[in-house]
């Protein structure tokens, strides 16, 4: 089976479970649906409802129990762990809850870290990074350490470095969830500039209603499966 | 890559400084203690190591205690593969205290000193010790300990050969090799011989060993079985090996302290690994998140596992590094302290070369488990560390 150009990622009939004392507790069941490019996903769900089990799969930091997941036309349920951490690396731009930035690098050496799997030079490596925390608005903080950077600044350096690889797809886990209300909407007017103006397909995790709303849709999962999708009519898709 | 790997195991290295100023600390303590225990093997075998493979000795086959009859030096001189021999025997007096141990040999001064140019002197002073029969020449370190200056006048209180023995500084002996002992002190044999045979006439003209000058190392089995086969079934046989073989029979009888401070030494090894592997455990345990946001970005397991090693072996590096150093002042010291004990007390390269292997197999070994268990982590089981 395959996914016309235009889907960004399509899901077919994934399940996923795991074996806990003995026993498979199934976490994902039957989850099939399509993701355009450029579009700009939140998924919501009590916890639990394996929201975040189902960004690690479309992530390839996971694997699926059952069905395929097709990114780019690529089924990466298919890929061994060295195919799919040279996929990830050149598809995916990854956002963390808790930034997940390397404490012993400074701002700009993070951002570059994703460059070091390129054949770019160091030389280009820095300017490419450098141009990345401009787009985040952190240029005059690229020599400062994670400690030496508030949580919203850190969230965005980890922006910068899930865009400095030009990935074209950007995933988030719960990107906001350790952010006061200021930092979060600037961090989210940061993706949705992403998703408007560079064309990013965007699939974030969050139980925030507020950052929900800046998705163009909302699906929501319970207990493993998906219950409803919500378009917002506010947003617009940046593939419209 | 390597260079960045590089860079970031030295920052992982020493983030935590208190708990990286520590381990340093007890790498270098342990380094520096391995390297000053195996400098006591060391020095423990250095009458052996500087034994030259162009010398025999030959002994009473029955003991050492028994003296061979000077008859015998001619008939060994003509033995085939013999350049030259001398002989030696053991005194045994005290200066001023028993605790002034250092060892005595009545010798034939010139055959001697031919058969051992290691022992470097002054031609003039070499002269006057031949020439003066109550003279005596003793090692630069044995001289310096006591204070001694040429035309000295050293008095010994014989215990073999009882009363007060007179000896004139006439030389002071240098060593050619950092292996040559300069502990020291040689007198003359005639000078013995005539007391001996004045109060034991049938003591006299015997001597403990000669020492047998030959032509090549390799012949040295040939010639030792030439020589004791001249002696065979006569009341006095002899036992001829080589000097190292002879020096070796003293260190065989103490070989079992020689053993308790190699295993001592080692102890100390695989207590260092032991908190470096720990250390290494939890350093690894507390950036499982960040190894698993690696993989995640794409970097493969062996860029995790490198890291660890790196990390590992960095540290190992630093604190190696620093007990070696440590070393060689502190060999200095001690061999100052064990002057007496010891006459010979250095590093020897091949002690530097255990200390850095000894350090590379602690960094090896403690960095193996968590590597390959941050190697193998999912990432996300990784991930959910911090969460």
């Amino acid at each position: 089976m395959t996914a016309s150009p235009e889907v960004a990622v399509a899901l077919r009939h994934v399940s996923k479970s795991y074996t806990r004392g003995g026993q498979a507790v199934e976490v994902l069941t039957d989850i099939d649906f399509d993701i355009q490019s450029g579009d700009f996903l939140a998924l919501m769900g009590p916890s639990g409802s394996g929201k975040s089990t189902l960004l690690n799969l479309i992530a390839g930091i996971d694997k699926p129990t059952g069905g395929q997941i097709l990114v780019g036309g690529t089924d990466i349920a298919t890929l061994d762990e060295a195919d799919l951490a040279d996929w990830r690396a050149g598809n995916v731009g990854f956002i963390f809850q808790f930034y997940n930035l390397m404490p012993v690098l400074t701002g700009l050496e993070n951002v570059e870290l994703p460059l070091m799997l390129t054949r770019l030079n160091r030389r280009e490596r820095r300017e490419h990074a450098a141009l990345a925390l401009e787009m985040v608005g952190l240029a005059d903080r690229m020599q400062h350490y994670p400690n030496e950077l508030s949580g919203g600044q850190q969230q965005r350096v980890a922006i910068a470095r899930a865009l400095v690889t030009d990935p074209t797809l950007i995933v988030a886990d719960e990107p906001t969830g350790d952010l006061d209300r200021k930092s979060a909407g600037e961090i989210l007017d940061l993706l949705d500039r992403l998703n408007t103006e560079l064309g990013k397909t965007i699939i974030m995790v969050t139980h925030d209603a507020r950052a929900a709303e800046r998705a163009h849709a909302i699906r929501h999962l319970e207990k493993g499966e998906l219950s409803s999708l919500e378009i917002n009519p506010r947003a617009t898709p940046s593939h419209a | 890559m390597m260079l960045f790997l590089l860079r970031m195991s030295l920052k992982n290295a020493l983030r935590h400084r208190l708990r990286a100023a520590l381990t340093l600390a007890g790498l270098a303590v342990a380094i520096l203690s391995f390297g000053l225990l195996s400098t006591v093997v060391t020095a423990w075998y250095a009458g052996a190591d500087a034994a030259s493979d162009k010398r025999l000795i030959s002994r009473s086959a029955i003991s050492l205690v028994f003296p061979l009859p000077m008859s015998y030096g001619e008939k060994i001189r003509g033995v085939e593969g013999v350049t030259g021999i001398s002989w030696a025997n053991w005194f045994g007096g005290i200066y001023i205290e028993p605790k002034n141990f250092f060892p005595q040999f009545a010798v034939d001064p010139a055959s001697y000193l031919r058969l051992y140019p290691e022992f470097q002197v002054d031609e003039a002073e070499r002269a006057a010790f031949i020439r003066d029969r109550q003279g005596c020449l003793v090692g630069r370190k044995l001289a310096q300990r006591f204070g001694w200056k040429v035309g000295d006048t050293i008095p010994l209180k014989g215990t073999i050969y009882p009363g007060t023995w007179s000896f004139v500084v006439r030389g002071i002996y240098e060593g050619r090799d950092a292996t040559t002992d300069e502990n020291q002190f040689f007198f003359h044999w005639a000078y013995l011989n005539e007391w001996v045979l004045q109060r034991y006439p049938k003591r006299g003209n015997a001597t403990g060993v000669f020492v047998v000058g030959i032509r090549e190392g390799s012949e040295a089995a040939l010639v030792s079985e030439r020589v004791d086969s001249q002696f065979r079934n006569s009341l006095a046989e002899t036992l001829t090996e080589t000097e190292k073989s002879f020096q070796l029979s003293f260190v065989a009888m103490t070989d079992s302290i020689v053993l308790a401070i190699q295993v001592v030494s080692y102890v100390v090894i695989l207590i260092i690994m032991a908190v470096m592997a720990n250390t290494m455990a939890m350093a690894a345990r507390e950036r499982t998140a960040e190894y698993a946001t690696l993989k995640a970005l794409g970097f493969g397991p062996p860029v995790v596992g490198w890291l660890i090693l790196l990390e590992s072996i960095l540290l190992c590096a630093l604190g190696a590094g620093l007990g070696i150093l440590l070393s060689f002042p502190a060999v200095q010291l001690v061999g100052h302290a064990l002057d007496n004990l010891f006459p010979v007390f250095h590093i020897a390269s091949q002690t530097l070369w255990l200390q850095a292997g000894a350090a590379l197999v602690v960094a090896l070994v403690s960095a193996a488990i968590p590597a390959w268990q941050s190697m193998r982590i999912r990432i996300v089981d990784g991930l959910r560390a911090i969460a």
